[in-house]
């Protein structure tokens, strides 16, 4: 059967790597899905435009916790700028309208590229992104 | 054995589908679908009022429908059954109703914990309205409420009692009628939220005593949008109306209106004719079966879900350990997978079940768990159905990275 549920998925949901406190960062901020009560803290350290380290606290579905988890591997050393251009993208993937070569750019994030079919679980798989945005922006 | 799932047309679109979602809502059987269709192709004008053929007929079809559900649930009388869009706003109704008439500062409503969100929030907003109190009987872990919690949470004060028969969570059967023995003794009004029973056991609202019962004709085979508040006359007689408009008017002059005789005082607007037909036919359907079959259908196949169920590592059930007590509701926790994750692999194995609060969230803040899963059978489930929800169940820790 071709699941949604793929190892990539599943790995980042029970071994997360950045799910921890982080004390050094510069700030932090609350995302939440009423509906399905997953919830997230989101941690940054911005330095120079730069986020240099992140991580993410909470609890909720696979989807929600290992989203968070790959967007982070995916912004950590990169620039706010490039940040929200990821997250543009994600946003795409989302939408179906990604390319091959724009999904590659997402690295592990293309995982989540089925979501799209499944819209129940979209803002699952938003929360992350949708957290850092508010973040950023 | 016969199977029932031919007379639902859905089974053939999706003839692997194992529904098992049917306290959120049932599919439709083509005796359904057909009455339906016949009554707006031959039966369709504006009931109540028309002064020509058609409307007559279609008066009649309506009328018809509602001496049906009164003998469905044992009423008195027809003036008793009133045609709702489901049961919420059969709920809304008594709460509007009846409680801001009856209900006032300083009086209790007593509601349990497990109730549904619909026989919840209505008694919320009324007391804080009249300056009341709202008061919630809590149940044992396995979701069971006795006469003797209820005796000693009545109080002089409390007015009204409003109860679920068949919890959406646990799927136990209340004690309704020793409920509505022992409110009438303190002179408290006794609501009943039939949602979850009356398709699935035989229910009579004489016998059992209540003053409201209601309940929803999408649980129960029938198109969504029809809904029945059953009320005993004499409290009905003295309630003001709910909706005002159309159809629901003796007389109207610019300073006021007398209302009409019931029903009708409760049914402003145009009513919904084709809805009302579907339940009749759905009734006709039902009963036609018979609630004999329905229960031992429903029970057996409870029976076989909880017993594979049982078996299974990191499965947890919520409520009683006798299947029978659970009237082919089964809510259920897996350790360390998240219900939405639950349900979306269950779609993927092509089986249909409901996951979250079930619009019941101070029952799982109570039991201490965020959410949960639900598998919900009707009649017209199968083994098969079971066995394919179980297998898929065996699957799911592995599926999510567990080594079992």
């Amino acid at each position: 059967m071709n699941s949604f549920y793929n190892e990539i998925l599943t790995d980042h949901n029970m071994h997360p790597v950045h799910k921890h406190e982080l004390s050094a960062c510069t700030c932090s901020k609350d995302g939440i899905n009423p509906t399905c009560g997953d919830e997230i803290t989101l941690n940054l350290k911005i330095d120079d435009g730069v986020i240099t380290d992140g991580s993410f606290t909470g609890s909720g579905c696979a989807v929600s916790q290992a989203s968070a988890d790959i967007m982070l591997d995916l912004v950590i050393g990169k620039s706010v700028d490039e940040a929200k251009r990821l997250r543009e993208l994600f946003m795409k993937m989302i939408r179906g309208e990604c390319g091959e070569e724009e999904l590659e750019e997402l690295e592990e994030a293309g995982a989540l590229a089925d979501i799209s079919h499944m819209p129940a679980r979209v803002k699952c798989a938003l929360l992350g992104w949708r957290t850092l945005g508010e973040m950023v922006e | 054995m016969y199977d029932y799932k031919r007379d639902f047309p859905v089974f053939e679109k999706y003839p692997g589908l194992a529904y098992l979602d049917n306290s959120a809502t049932t599919q439709k059987p083509v005796q359904v679908l057909e009455a339906v269709e016949k009554y707006y192709r031959e039966e369709n004008a504006n009931p109540l009022r028309g002064l020509y053929g058609l409307a007559v007929k279609a008066t009649d079809v309506y009328e018809n429908a509602r001496t049906a559900v009164k003998g469905f649930i044992g009423a008195d009388s027809e003036r008793e059954i009133i045609f709702t869009r489901n049961a919420t706003e059969s709920l809304n109704l008594v709460a509007y109703s009846y409680g801001r008439t009856s209900i006032g500062k300083g009086d209790e409503v007593l509601i349990t914990i497990s109730e549904h969100h619909s026989n919840m929030l209505p008694w919320q907003l009324l007391t804080e309205e009249r300056g009341a109190k709202l008061r919630y009987l809590k149940c044992t872990e396995t979701g069971e409420y006795t006469p003797e919690a209820l005796k000693a949470a009545l109080t002089p004060r409390t007015k009204l009692f409003a109860c679920a028969q068949i919890s959406n969570v646990f799927g136990r059967l209340n004690p309704i009628k020793e409920f509505a023995d022992i409110c009438h003794a303190n002179g408290t009004v006794i609501v009943c939220d039939g949602a979850q029973s009356v398709p699935h056991i035989p229910v009579n609202v004489r016998e059992l005593g209540v003053d409201f019962l209601a309940f929803s004709g999408h649980k129960m085979l029938a198109p969504m949008g029809i809904g029945v508040l059953y009320g005993r006359e004499e409290l009905l007689e003295k309630m003001p109306p709910f909706l005002s408009g159309g159809e629901m008017i003796e007389y109207v002059t610019l300073c006021g209106a007398t209302y009409a005789e019931l029903p009708h005082k409760f049914e402003a607007g145009t009513v919904n004719a084709g809805g009302a037909v579907g339940l009749h036919a759905a009734i006709d359907y039902m009963s036609g079966l018979g609630f004999a079959e329905i229960e031992r259908r429903e029970n057996a196949l409870t029976r076989l879900l909880v017993d594979e169920m049982r078996s299974i590592p990191h499965v947890s059930m919520i409520g009683a350990d006798d299947p029978d007590d659970h009237h082919g509701i089964v809510t259920f926790t897996i350790d360390d997978v998240h219900p939405h994750d639950i349900a979306a692999i269950f779609d993927e194995g092509n089986v249909a079940i409901r996951a979250g609060h079930h619009c019941a969230q101070p029952l799982h803040k109570f039991l201490r768990t965020p959410s949960t899963s639900r598998a919900s059978i009707a009649f017209y489930n199968t083994e098969e159905d079971i066995m394919r929800f179980i297998g898929c169940l065996k699957t799911i820790r592995r599926r999510m990275g567990y080594s079992e």
